[in-house]
């Protein structure tokens, strides 16, 4: 599924963009700024931290609560922060060494949820799009159906989110972005059999991948998640495989309830894998770290806008060096 | 595992409590799992260093450690500190200037703006009888506009005509136009979603602030947020300068967090709270309430106010009458059963009763929640009027009947019958305990015994469940138990 990435298209341009002045950069250099915007402060903080000085508990706690801010959580944080600091400790140390432990530490955490979404294995190969309000399923839809398209596929969306007012509008504009069929009922129709029918649409015509958008729900509304849980159900009469793809659509402004987020959603449908959105803003996302020791739940893809190609693979490394602020430098000096 | 901030302090403080003298050492210690707990809730971790330096000036006063109770004196203080940081002074709308006055929008991504405005503007109407314009600028993301037009139209409240193709100033002129010309005491202006370092979209925001000169810019921001509140806060009001914030989704099961966090920075308001996807679903904000969720009190004020809406006075009349009988019975428990689900299940009333940290945990190691409360109210559906009334005749081939009728098992509706029972006792001691009436019951399971009962209950109907979960800690007494 290496090619699902490489397809570099030219901005279809005609929609108002979120940054209309600004031209399209390079993926490092733009997944770079994103995230060098959040970590200038953990990569400052360090360098003051470490020059020239003796590694000790305090100096610890000071990386631990620079772990914090990032939104790793006090228990990953503290947990990583004992890592760095093993066999280095009372020891001269220089900040280099120190950013380099870290984003080794938080990398060798990340590598394993490193893998890319692969819709080779089915036809139609369902995915099923779920997460909590506004996290940016609907968007995320449209810049997987992007690259697909790109990649020469036939893909169909479906307006599953029958609730919220102009979610059908909106993903509808996605679909006439990227050419697109997208199955659609009105506003208030039962989303299960939307669902249903949208299976058997494109069964019949013969469509690679199909994308289920649901409605946001925050997922302690038992009476939502059962909803949510009818339309897993109904799909699987359908196509008992499916769906093939269940993905959680994370915010990366998100805190430590996240992990209420995977848990509890990953109760109601199989959860076979994250995207995190946003991640071009000040945000950091750092609780992917403690979500990925915990729930090992592959991260298929980054947001990192709100055009229809700003979404990136995932990768361990550069999230890990964004993290601690070293994807900057390496970027200065490339 | 990962508790909430309201399970958290309770451990630490049931912890507390259970010390007749408190050393110093403990106050620190105590300190120490607080600002753990405070950052597992995502406040900020400036914020919660301030808050534990505050907290920690006050507890280790001699005043502390020699009075009486010093434990529930730290809760006392914690408390006050929260409620302090959160803001106590009057957080009303300000609509005092020559109409129209407008209102701004703003903040991130999918944070609500949209359907904030779309509550405010229900609210502005119907409660503070005003006439209410809204108007959309959010170009970008697609059919957002159409969005706050279908809401405007739910609600009876107007929305500015969309022109396709017009940029946002250009919008918040026409706007400001219309609403002059047409007499509307109060313009909404939605903005989009932007990151606060997106310099383009931040000028675009001055720029229609500069224009429609907002008596209240509201930075709408979402509860579930972590340590960015601090950072998107303080960036958007450095950059355009709000005047207040609308924590949206509080109804989720984050807590807390980021309205410290937001509140400190800014020093602004927290003027509502988005409490549920519906256009009522605002409510004002009262620190009191939130440190009170926080501190493993309950927001016991939310409880009573959502139960006085929705159950109806008679029906609970009713039903403390034959309470006070002793003929309380299956019809009956149906009758509370839906109650329960009236107000928003048994996951939304347990979110607002003290303890709900541990309750919590054991539903939700149980799979309980309120699938099992469909699953009773069908069983007892499947029951003639003369078994509700009598569940003494329910035999074993009657059981069997049920369990078809109902889709379930005759093991599930023996689990009923017990779970009917442990109600009747539970009811039997609220009754006991609180005098007449479902609302004075409500308010009785605050005074002590009837809390350990609700977990009793949790822990009958997680081992139910399927047998999952471990144990729990019994609740500790309320620290402000009711007068
Ligand atoms: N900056 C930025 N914005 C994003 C990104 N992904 C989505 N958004 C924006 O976030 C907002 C919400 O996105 P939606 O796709 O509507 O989110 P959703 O999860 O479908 O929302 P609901 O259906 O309302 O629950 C929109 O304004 C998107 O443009 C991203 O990676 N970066
Ligand atoms: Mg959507």
């Amino acid at each position: 599924m290496i090619g699902f990435w490489k397809k570099k298209e030219p901005e279809a341009k005609e929609q108002p963009q979120a940054q209309p002045a600004e031209e399209k950069k390079g993926f490092f250099k733009k997944l770079s700024e994103g995230l060098s915007k959040s970590s200038g402060k953990i990569s400052t903080g360090i360098s003051d931290i470490f020059t020239k000085k003796k590694l000790d508990a305090a100096t610890l706690e000071q990386l631990e609560e620079l772990l914090i801010t990032a939104d790793l959580g006090p228990a990953t944080a503290a947990k990583l922060a004992q890592a760095v600091g093993k066999n280095r400790f009372d020891k001269e140390i220089a900040p280099e060494e120190i950013k380099q432990a870290l984003a080794d530490e938080i990398e060798n955490i990340l590598k394993p949820v490193e893998k890319p979404l692969d819709t080779n294995a089915a036809k139609p190969f369902v995915v099923l799009m779920v997460g909590v309000n506004g996290t940016g399923k609907t968007t995320t839809i449209g810049k997987l159906a992007h690259h697909l398209k790109a990649d020469g596929k036939n893909v169909m969306l479906a307006a599953g989110d029958t609730f919220r007012a102009a979610a059908v509008e909106q993903l509808k504009v996605w679909g006439a972005r990227n050419g697109c069929p997208v199955i659609a009922k009105e506003t208030g129709a039962d989303a299960a059999s939307l669902a249903y029918e949208a299976i058997e649409r494109a069964q019949a015509e013969n469509a690679d991948v199909l994308f289920i958008d649901t409605a946001g729900r925050l997922q302690n509304k038992s009476d939502l998640m059962a909803e949510l849980e009818k339309i897993n159900r109904v799909i699987k009469k359908k196509i008992p495989e499916a769906p093939h793809a269940t993905i959680l659509v994370l915010d990366a402004t998100v805190g430590q309830n996240a992990h209420s987020q995977a848990e509890l959603f990953k109760e109601i449908v199989n959860i076979s894998g994250i995207i995190v959105t946003k991640l071009d803003g000040t945000a950091k996302g750092g609780v992917l770290v403690g979500l990925a020791e915990r729930f090992a739940l592959p991260v298929y893809a980054i947001g990192i806008g709100e055009g229809v190609d700003d979404l990136r693979p995932f990768t361990a490394r550069d999230f890990a060096l964004g993290l601690t602020g070293l994807e900057e430098e390496y970027a200065r000096t490339d | 595992m990962f508790e909430n901030l309201t399970g958290k302090l309770g451990n630490v403080l049931d912890a507390l409590k259970k010390r007749g003298a408190l050393k110093e050492e403990d106050v620190l210690l105590a300190l120490r799992d607080i600002r753990t707990a405070l950052l597992e809730a995502d406040v900020a971790l400036p914020v919660v260093k301030a808050f534990i330096d505050k907290v920690r000036a006050e507890a280790i006063g001699e005043k502390v450690l020699r009075s009486v109770t010093p434990g529930q004196q730290v809760v006392k203080i914690v408390h006050d500190a929260l409620i302090e940081t959160l803001g106590h002074e009057n957080a009303e709308l300000n609509l005092a200037t020559q109409p129209p006055a407008v209102i701004l929008m703003a903040g991130l991504q999918g944070s609500g703006k949209t359907t904030s405005a779309g509550k405010l503007g229900k609210f502005i109407t119907n409660k503070l009888r005003k006439k209410v314009l809204l108007a959309s600028l959010d170009v970008y993301r697609p059919a957002a506009q159409e969005q706050l037009e279908i809401l405007g139209r739910q609600i009876n409240v107007a929305t500015l005509p969309i022109v396709a193709g017009e940029k946002p100033a250009a919008i918040t002129q026409r706007a400001l136009k219309a609403a002059k010309l047409e007499g509307y005491d109060v313009l909404i202006l939605d903005s989009a979603g932007r990151l606060s370092i997106d310099d383009d979209l931040m000028n675009e925001l001055i720029a229609v602030r500069d224009l429609a000169k907002p008596v209240e810019t509201l930075l709408v921001a979402d509860s579930l947020t972590g340590q960015d509140a601090v950072v998107t806060a303080e960036n958007f009001h450095s950059r355009v300068g709000i005047t207040g914030i609308i924590l949206t989704r509080i109804d989720g099961d984050a807590r807390g967090g980021a309205a410290l966090s937001m509140r400190a920075v800014t020093q602004k308001p927290i003027k509502f709270l988005g409490v549920g996807e519906q256009m009522d679903a605002l409510q004002p904000f009262d620190a009191a309430r939130i440190a009170g969720r926080i501190l493993d009190m309950g927001d016991i004020v939310s409880l009573v106010e959502k139960a006085s809406e929705n159950i109806k006075l008679e029906d609970a009349k009713k039903a403390a009458e034959k309470l006070a009988k002793g003929n309380f019975d299956l019809g009956d428990y149906l009758d509370q059963l839906r109650q329960m689900q009236k107000m928003g299940g048994l996951s939304g009333l347990m979110s607002m009763l003290p303890g709900v940290g541990k309750i919590k945990n054991a539903m939700a190691g149980a799979n309980l929640d309120d699938g099992i409360l469909k699953k009773h109210e069908a069983i007892i559906l499947s029951m003639t009027n003369k078994e509700r009334a009598k569940p003494d005749l329910l035999n074993a081939s009657r059981r069997k009947r049920i369990a078809a009728g109902s889709g379930t098992t005759v093991q599930q509706v023996n689990q009923v019958l017990k779970q009917f029972q442990d109600m009747q006792t539970m009811m039997k001691r609220m009754n006991k305990l609180g005098g007449k009436g479902m609302m004075r019951s409500l308010q009785g399971m605050l005074g002590g015994n009837a809390m350990n009962e609700m977990e009793e209950m949790a822990k009958n109907m997680q081992a139910q469940g399927n047998g999952l979960g471990g144990g729990h800690g019994i609740l500790g007494p309320n620290p402000f138990p009711e007068k």
